[in-house]
């Protein structure tokens, strides 16, 4: 009974561990994601991997994206006071369009079901940093 | 009923159970509607429950046919291969940790939920080529962790409280 009782005992000790290892390393995730990222400056499109365009954070414009076969598949970007969001698709999910609004560098909106990925990133040379003088 | 006809049985309403379990999920509105595919793993609780119950066989044999049901059903082809990628590398990483016997169900089930997530990413991330997809790594790794412990308990509950006899 004493032998069980300290099995139980290791096995919560070993579960508390692990859950708080997995919640360190999200926490030292957000932070470099919320708190050490810049804002990028320009919105890259890709599909299916492949450059589909780019477009400047500063200049407000609507971009329609066909993509598939016959252009069936919709993807509306806009870009607006330097956030960039998708208006509206026709994909299934609609996980694009209930996005969040993107400007941070790195940051991604993704389209699954019809492959179109929105990237915000610093163009440029991305290698130097912003020095504020 | 011979016994055979009975693990027949038992695995039958296993899968409709976690058929059904996968509805509920498929109609429940998404957690994390940021990110794509974003699932609690529900059907997860009866796999849980199978892979202590039955071994790691039965586990991949229900996994399997419901996600195979699931996509013929209300899925597409794309969906099939997040959600068998994600499936199967929760499902060996489970399958390692109840063997090493260091967790109980509940650390199970969350680094189950966490690998469920990051395969379902790392697929995304080789289909799409694109490596943007790491930012998502960190909201599913908190996703995966706190559904993991609910699906854990439940599947903990399922365990203690179902007779071994069925
Ligand atoms: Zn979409």
């Amino acid at each position: 009974m004493k032998e069980k009782e300290n099995t139980v005992k290791r096995y919560v000790r070993n579960d508390i561990l692990l859950i708080l290892c997995l919640v360190l390393i999200a926490a030292i995730g957000l932070f470099y994601l919320y708190v050490l990222r810049d804002h990028g400056d320009t919105v890259r499109v890709t599909v299916d991997g492949k450059e589909y365009g780019n477009y400047s954070l500063s200049q407000d414009i609507t971009e329609d994206i066909y993509t598939g076969k016959d252009g069936e598949y919709h993807n509306r970007l806009v870009i607006k006071d330097g956030t960039a969001f998708m208006e509206s698709a026709n994909c299934p999910d609609g996980i694009c369009v209930e996005h969040s609004r993107v400007f941070r560098d790195g940051e991604s909106i993704v389209c699954l079901p019809h492959r179109v990925v929105i990237t915000v990133v610093t163009s440029g040379d991305s290698n130097t940093p912003d020095v504020v003088i | 009923m011979s016994k055979k006809t009975k693990n027949v049985a038992f695995i039958g309403v296993c899968t409709a159970l976690a058929l059904v379990l996968s509805y509920i999920e498929a109609i429940l509105p998404p957690l994390f509607a940021a990110v794509p595919g974003i699932k609690m793993g529900l059907p997860n609780i009866i796999i849980m429950f199978l892979l202590y119950r039955r071994g790691p066989a039965a586990a991949i044999a229900v996994s399997l046919i419901r996600m195979l049901l699931v996509s013929l059903l209300f899925g597409n082809m794309m969906a099939l291969m997040y959600s068998l990628a994600g499936a199967m590398l929760s499902l060996i990483v489970m399958i390692i940790l109840r063997r090493l016997n260091f967790l109980s169900t509940v650390g199970v089930s969350v680094a189950g939920g966490v690998s469920h997530n990051i395969g379902q990413i790392l697929t995304a991330m080789l289909l799409l080529e694109t490596a943007e997809l790491g930012y998502y790594l960190v909201v599913l790794t908190i996703t995966g962790t706190v559904s993991g412990m609910l699906i854990g308990l439940c599947g903990a509950a399922l365990i203690k409280h179902i007779p071994n006899k069925i």
